[in-house]
């Protein structure tokens, strides 16, 4: 084989060798994307700026389902849980979905649970109560998306 | 909103394309090996190459079975390097020797053992039950090559290989698994009481006696491996998981101060009462003179003549099947760094580092994202015990820190590091899929008996960020 072939296949395989790490890199920071938009399958920002009208499609929204569960406020703050089809135990106990650090939760303080399209949110006979937009709960509620849901010093929302 | 998860999305696809991608790596490397002896094409290469991708795409095809929301770009990190490693022991082969073929006989070996971790274990969180089996099981493979029956005697001046058959085997690679796996069971129960119980002796903490017994127990294990093994790389290695996982447990930096002061008292200790040792770093820091150059055992002709190959790769390196790698004793395995930084370059020779980086980052990535402190743990201590590895032989080899007899992880040729390391990518793919995938709030299944004990509470308070 000639010389020239050899050289351009010695070099082609060092940059073989980088297009995969470049490549592998790329699916991370996809991976590593914030990622609402991204899951939901709505304008990224770099659509959003060459054509403007894709960024008022988000504002009107049919009906949304709750897909995560986001803590705004406690020690716990920014942490977030996606929601799947199964029921969510918030406490201090080990066992529970969401590990409250907080010491005014109680160990099975509230359980929150899908039923049809909505989450519905219940107190387990904490000591301190549970807090659905700042009515205390005595029996299980929906939770709509954006309510807050106080549990001790906690916050927490559904988002979708 | 600092952290906010996506809806899980098992990115098979993705992970299909980069395994395609990395396969070209690899066989692409094969390919070159051979190219400029007109034997590129032979019934070997295909035969290599066929079998290698069929193993990766069986692996990956577990995966979307059985763990789909596994991380991925592992798979094919690991393929991409193992791939890339056998192609070079390959060149490497002198004729009429096959550890090329041996070499892939152990990776085929190592894919299966890791597609059976996956497809029985199912939740890693079941290995938190073998807490304390675990530390036996380290200890009796660490004695194996002690034992006058079954060891292999003493081989380059170390006692790690035990004999299996026509084979030899090293017990010492596997030991790091079940280590790890003890000190995650051991501290993500006992996490506590070393934090809290205990007395306060100037600024540090030192927990009570009685919770870092097991603790004290590995450690020791881990200075008897030194000793009786005269193997000074695992050691640290051993050493190094010991530190690490009891400062990811318990966040305090007092850990890895009293740690790094152990390893240089302790290397400082070893270097005047140990001959091997003291010769590894005269080795190290006089390499370039003449008397220890040539020295019989002890010398530093390995590392320097690995140095100048290195020095001859330059910047693109010769090309592989083009340099000399076989002039270096050990090119094929210890020194297997060297052979590619000659024929890659400098350019290739940071890729494969940066690969192992990519490795590492996804592993810690596996260790956030897993709700359980045992997973966390466990993913953590296994990633680094990985990026320990490789630091100790890239180091070694580039003469930044004394060579200690350590493989080269998916690269270097021998089947026991081989087997161990394909585990490893087996446990983290299964703790990367609990951690990407839907909250399961299914408990555990049950094991009798375990609840008294109270070591199968199913999660433990961790501290999220």
């Amino acid at each position: 084989m000639s010389e020239l072939t050899i050289t351009a296949l010695r070099f082609g395989f060092l940059l073989l060798l980088w297009v995969l790490i470049f490549s592998i890199v790329s699916a991370m920071r996809r991976d590593l994307m914030v990622g609402r938009k991204a899951a939901a399958g709505a304008p990224t920002a770099r659509q959003v700026r060459r054509n403007p009208e894709l960024a008022e499609e988000p504002q009107q929204p049919v009906k949304q389902q709750a897909r995560q569960l986001v803590v705004i406020e406690g020690p716990l703050k920014g942490r977030t849980l996606p929601l799947a089809a199964s029921p969510i135990l918030l406490g201090r106990a080990q066992e529970a979905t969401l590990v409250l650090e907080d010491d005014y939760a109680s160990g099975r303080h509230a359980r929150l649970f899908p039923q049809g399209t909505r989450w519905f949110i219940e107190d387990l006979g904490s000591t301190n109560g549970t807090y659905l937009a700042d009515q205390q709960l005595t029996r299980a509620l929906p939770v709509e998306l954006g309510v807050p849901v106080r549990i001790g010093k906690t916050v927490i929302e559904l988002r979708p | 909103m600092s952290q906010l998860s996506t809806t899980p999305k098992p990115r098979r696809n993705v992970e299909l394309a980069l395994l395609l991608l990395a396969l070209a790596v690899g066989i692409g490397a094969n390919m070159l090996v051979g190219v400029d002896q007109e034997k590129a094409f032979d019934s070997d290469f295909w035969f290599q190459s066929g079998l290698l991708a069929v193993a990766a795409l069986v692996f990956h095809g577990v995966l979307r079975f059985r763990a789909k929301y596994a991380d991925p770009v592992i798979l094919p990190l690991v393929v991409a390097l193992n791939g890339v490693g056998l192609a070079m022991i390959h060149r490497l082969d002198p004729p009429g020797d096959d550890t090329g073929n041996n070499q892939l006989r152990w990776t085929l070996i190592a894919m299966a053992v890791a597609i059976a971790v996956i497809w029985f274990l199912k939740d890693h969180r079941i290995l938190r039950r073998f807490t304390f089996i675990s530390l036996a099981a380290s200890a009796l493979l660490l004695v194996l090559p002690l034992i006058p029956g079954i060891s292999a005697g003493e081989i380059l001046g170390a006692r790690v290989w035990i004999r299996l058959g026509p084979m030899t085997f090293q017990p010492g690679e596997v030991a790091k698994i079940t280590l790890a796996i003890f000190f995650a069971g051991y501290l993500s129960s006992n996490r506590d009481l070393i934090l809290l119980a205990g007395r306060k002796i100037g600024p540090l903490q030192f927990p009570r006696f009685k919770d870092m017994g097991p603790m004290i127990t590995a450690w020791l294990v881990s200075i008897g491996v030194l000793i009786f093994q005269r193997d000074l790389g695992s050691s640290v290695l051993f050493f190094g998981l010991f530190i690490v996982m009891i400062y990811v447990a318990t966040s305090r930096i007092s850990w890895v101060v009293i740690g790094l002061a152990l390893i240089l008292g302790g290397g400082f200790a070893a270097s005047r009462v140990f001959s091997h040792v003291e010769l590894r770093i005269d080795g190290w820091l006089n390499a370039f003179t003449e008397e220890v150059y040539g020295r019989a055992p002890g010398g530093s002709h390995q590392i320097v003549q690995g140095l100048f190959g290195m020095a001859n790769g330059g910047l693109v390196g010769t090309g592989l099947g083009q340099g000399r790698p076989d002039l270096v004793p050990f090119a094929n395995s210890d020194m297997i760094i060297a052979s590619l930084g000659e024929e890659l370059g400098l350019i290739g020779l940071f890729a494969i580092v940066l690969m192992y980086l990519l490795l590492f980052t996804r592993g810690f990535r596996a260790a956030l994202g897993t709700r359980d402190a045992f997973g966390k743990l466990l993913a953590c201590g296994l990633s680094f015990a990985v990026a320990l590895q490789c630091f100790v032989v890239i180091g070694g080899v580039t003469r930044l820190i004394p060579l200690t007899g350590l493989t080269t992880p998916f690269l270097a040729a021998g089947g026991s590091s081989l087997l161990a390391n394909w585990i490893i990518v087996g446990l983290l793919l299964m703790i990367s899929h609990t951690a990407r995938g839907p909250v399961d709030t299914t408990p555990l299944p049950a094991a009798k008996g375990a609840e008294s004990t109270g070591i199968d509470t199913p999660t433990e308070a961790v501290k999220h960020l």
